[in-house]
């Protein structure tokens, strides 16, 4: 199982350990993530304005690469895997967008569309299995009550993610399952952490965060899980408790596989 | 040479705005045959009618070219002046020079070319047509009726009582439909079932009334006064004349645990029932899938136990085969399924219901015997808040585009009748717009809003959030106010849109009625015709047809009876005389038409066949032009070119083809 991978900025700086584990867990489930050669900043958001390419070029360059290798694309970030994903389904569906991109790009061959972009979560259930996964978990995370934090860049516009249903998500559930610990389902798992407003209201993003905090703790978590470093900001800087530890998805699959301490190491 | 007269119609400005009428005349009068040509404002008038008539007169005309609307709207009209001049119907042709020309083009230079093309189109086919004379059917004096609600149910007695049978195909066991799931009904808040139950009585007892329950509508042929139809009745495995309707069989069945459909769900039943206590007919039906004896050949307690030794395990479905003259649809609906609106939690908690399970628990005969309740615990909730809209005015592809058009007046009535009941319990509704029109209305719903103080806020709920406490967390927004709403709520009722009952379309297919894309049956035309079906003898009543209340339905029903009443009435009917023939020298017997005939029209006989001298005996194809409706399918479809049209030849359509390309 090898794919074309793109792990976006964040994850070289902030967000490094939601890299590393992944790497490292996916090496143990026999999954080869071939970083993209040269790949740039997804632009962190889609952009909203349809005349607007230059900020979608990126995520069409490193698609096309993938395309080229003839491999599936793999994201880990949710705010690159939203990008790409939606700006791969501009180019498979909007005349405009593909025409203006390609004209761009001047590549041999245009693109259109034709890679398919799969978060590694998707992987984990679709590629992987999350039955296989419990196969090889080695030290189950038993008794622990883990939260999954959606976000919303995963879920929606669900159409376009196509990644869970996204009112009643539960991938994330499947997957704390699968590691051998208890999911924790509480309301506000799929309601936005805010996202960047905390640089310009933070007060707005402490009562959004706190409310998802809370609604959480009401369900008796004792942590969160997110595959999104934005969300894992906001959620650590802005509960004003601080009392609900968060981490990434990848590092609890990383201890569950046995692996974490020697990427610690 | 036919002689033509062309009368160009301007339609007060729907037409002439954008089509030059006087030139389509002038370019007319060029056309081969044509010996006159003007043009009036309204064609369709009396006064219009009187120049085609003197026109006729005066220019021995034989032929009439009418540039107008759409045939469907008026060649009945001018046929009529036709003959009224002395010329045969026939001989008229209708330029639609309104809806598939001024209306769509704007440009009055194109629009004008355009409708000369369609006249001198017209015109070559008038060259071409023949007199032709209708032939005549007979009419069956009796009604079918698909659906046993208060649609179904008012139609029936209307036609009944104007003296003609009446048979009513029901699905379920009992007639009744949603108005027997009904507590109160808006805006008088009389109670449903007293107002029901009585007509279905009578239609039970009325003797022009045969009523089917537990029954289908199998398959459709014939044609308008002529139908035969035949209908499924599904095994009930009780032998309806001895049962006694005692309930004993009900009460011993030892499969208790089968949600009732009667409760939506809510209560349960046993696997032999009659779904209410005011169920017509008194008999109940034994549900195969669930029954213990069906399933493992073992049990038989309810034949044991009925005294009348009415049980009969091995009946069968039995498809009875009758013939009628008008067939009326009154399906009726269903709540959507609400699988796609997760937001609402409706699957995760079993606080939140829809609007028509709360009619179930707000009824004496319901699973909480009237008691308002929580159904998670069974508590005495203190705030209630109501959600209109959920799939009503929804453009996304999981509700309907449409306004349901009864939740906001039932949502009113809900939250008026717990406020009255319950003064301790707050009710909160969400709106997007309360749209309360019809008589009584409005001020029906300003009670609930000044006399009872339901507090109604503007806006649309996000989120029902089940919390650990058992409360719903409801997220809404308050347009009026700007402000996001957090409300605790002990129930949470759904408003849910509502949808054409899920088998119509197996039905609209067998009778060849036309639905639109909500699966609404469409009527014969939006304004003047809005009780008839596009298919000749088929009449549409209630929610079939679009969403409305108990009165508007009450009204179409009586509407929909009167226009079957008007066709049972007649003992003959014309038939249109456009219909296929055969050329027996030119067919071959190759089948190929039949084949194609959605009527069964076409039959084949062995036939002597004088073909320029010789004579020998030919398989050849013969149309029985009772039941050929001219759709033209036969044709396109013959290789051998001999069947033809009457009225709509190949010759008549080519000369047309022609023309439009000259």
């Amino acid at each position: 199982m090898t794919y074309s991978y793109y792990p976006g900025c964040t994850l070289k700086t902030k967000a490094k350990d939601l890299d590393i584990y992944a790497r490292r867990s996916a090496k143990a489930l026999g999954i080869e993530l071939e970083e993209i050669e040269e790949w740039q900043c997804c632009g962190g958001v889609y952009p909203l304005a349809t005349d607007e390419i230059a900020s979608k070029l990126s995520s069409v360059r490193a698609l096309n690469e993938a395309k080229e290798k003839e491999q599936d694309l793999v994201t880990m970030c949710s705010a690159c895997h939203h990008v790409i994903k939606r700006v791969n389904d501009d180019m498979a569906n909007v005349e405009d967008i593909q025409t203006r991109a390609n004209n761009y790009m001047e590549l041999d061959t245009p693109y259109k569309g034709e890679t398919k972009v799969y978060h590694f979560l998707e992987v984990l259930r679709d590629k992987v299995g999350f039955d296989k996964i419990k196969e090889k978990v080695v030290n189950p995370l038993k008794g622990r009550k883990i939260g999954a934090y959606y976000g919303c860049l995963l879920l929606r516009p669900s159409k376009v993610m196509g990644f869970d249903n996204a009112e009643n998500p539960s991938i994330m559930e499947d997957f704390i399952r699968a590691l051998g610990a208890t999911p924790v389902v509480y309301p506000f798992r799929n309601e936005c952490c805010g996202g960047y407003i905390s640089l310009k209201e933070e007060k707005r993003t402490v009562e959004m965060v706190t409310k998802i905090v809370e609604s959480a703790k009401g369900a008796e978590a004792e942590g969160l899980i997110t595959a999104c470093p934005l969300c894992l900001y906001n959620l650590n800087k802005n509960n004003s408790k601080a009392d609900m530890p968060v981490y990434y998805f990848t590092e609890l699959l990383a201890e569950a596989l046995g692996v974490k301490e020697e990427v610690e190491a | 040479m036919q002689r033509i007269g062309v009368f160009v119609c301007h339609c007060g400005s729907n037409i002439a705005a954008t089509v030059d009428v006087e030139r389509v005349a002038q370019y007319a009068l060029l056309e081969p045959g044509v010996v006159h040509a003007e043009d009036y404002q309204y064609m369709c008038s009396e006064a219009g009618q009187m120049k085609i008539i003197e026109a006729v007169k005066e220019k021995n005309l034989t032929g009439i070219v009418v540039c107008s609307c759409s045939p469907r709207m008026h060649e009945t009209t001018f046929r009529n002046a036709a003959k009224r001049a002395g010329i045969n119907p026939y001989m008229v042709e209708i330029a639609n020079i309104r809806e598939h020309c001024s209306w769509i083009h704007k440009d009055k230079e194109e629009g004008t070319e355009k409708a000369v093309i369609l006249a001198r189109a017209a015109i070559a086919k008038v060259n071409l047509n023949t007199p032709l004379v209708p032939g005549e059917s007979r009419v069956t004096k009796r009604a079918l009726i698909i659906g046993g609600g208060i649609a179904g149910i008012q139609t029936a007695l209307d036609i009944a009582d104007a003296g003609y049978e009446v048979d009513i195909v029901e699905k379920t066991p009992s007639i009744g439909g949603r108005m027997s799931q009904l507590d109160k009904t808006f805006p008088t808040l009389d109670c449903s079932a007293c107002i029901l139950t009585p007509k279905m009585v009578d239609a039970a007892a009325h003797e022009k009334i045969n009523i089917y329950t537990y029954s289908e509508v199998d398959k459709v042929s014939g044609f308008v006064g002529d139908f035969t139809v035949d209908i499924r009745k599904k095994a009930r495995s009780i032998d309806m004349d001895k049962c006694t309707g005692c309930g004993v069989c009900s009460e011993k069945c030892p499969m208790k645990k089968i949600p009732s459909e009667f409760n939506r769900g809510l209560g349960n039943r046993s696997a032999i029932y009659t779904p209410f206590a005011q169920a017509i007919p008194n008999v109940p039906v034994i549900d195969r899938e669930n029954c213990i004896k069906f399933k493992t050949g073992k049990c038989g307690l309810c034949s044991t136990v009925c005294q009348a030794g009415a049980i009969d395990y091995e009946q069968e479905d039995e498809i009875i085969s009758e013939k009628y003259g008008a067939i009326v649809v009154a399906t009726g609906f269903d709540t959507i399924k609400l699988d796609d609106f997760d937001e609402y939690a409706y699957n995760q908690s079993k606080d939140v219901i829809t609007s028509l399970e709360l009619e179930r628990v707000m009824n004496a005969a319901g699973p909480t015997k009237g008691h308002l309740e929580r159904l998670s615990d069974g508590k005495h909730p203190e705030e209630i808040v109501f959600i209109q809209c959920v799939g009503s005015r929804d453009v996304t592809c999981r509700g309907k585009e449409y306004c349901s058009k009864v939740c906001c007046m039932y949502t009113a009535k809900h939250a008026m009748l717990i406020r009255d009941k319950y003064p301790d319990v707050n009710v909160t509704v969400f709106y997007i717009d309360v749209r309360t029109p019809g008589k009584n209305f409005d001020e029906f719903y300003r009670r609930a809003v000044e006399e009872y103080n339901v507090n109604y806020v503007k806006g649309q709920v996000g989120k029902v959030a089940p919390m650990e406490n058992g409360k719903l967390l409801v997220q809404g927004v308050d347009l009026l106010d700007n402000r996001q709403i957090l409300k605790e709520a002990d129930m949470v009722v759904l408003a849910t849109a509502i949808e054409p009952e899920a088998g119509v379309r197996k039905i609209a297919t067998m009778l060849t009625a036309s639905i639109d894309t909500n699966d609404f049956l469409t009527e014969a035309h939006p304004k003047l015709r809005p009780v008839e079906s596009p298919t000749a003898g088929v009449f549409l009543s209630g929610v079939c047809q679009g969403p409305k209340d108990i009165p508007e339905t009450v009204a179409q029903a009586g509407a929909a009876a009167v226009k079957a009443i008007g066709l049972l009435a007649k003992d003959k009917l014309l038939t249109n005389p456009c219909t296929a023939q055969a050329d027996e020298l030119l067919c071959n017997g190759c089948s190929t038409c039949a084949n194609v005939c959605p009527y069964g029209a076409i039959a084949y006989e062995e036939k002597e066949i004088n073909d320029h001298g010789i004579r020998e005996t030919r398989r050849v194809a013969a149309v029985n032009t009772a039941l050929c409706q001219g759709c033209g399918a036969c044709t396109v479809t013959c290789p051998s070119g001999a069947m033809d049209l009457q009225g709509f030849s190949n010759r008549q359509i080519l000369a047309e083809v022609d023309a439009i390309c000259r």
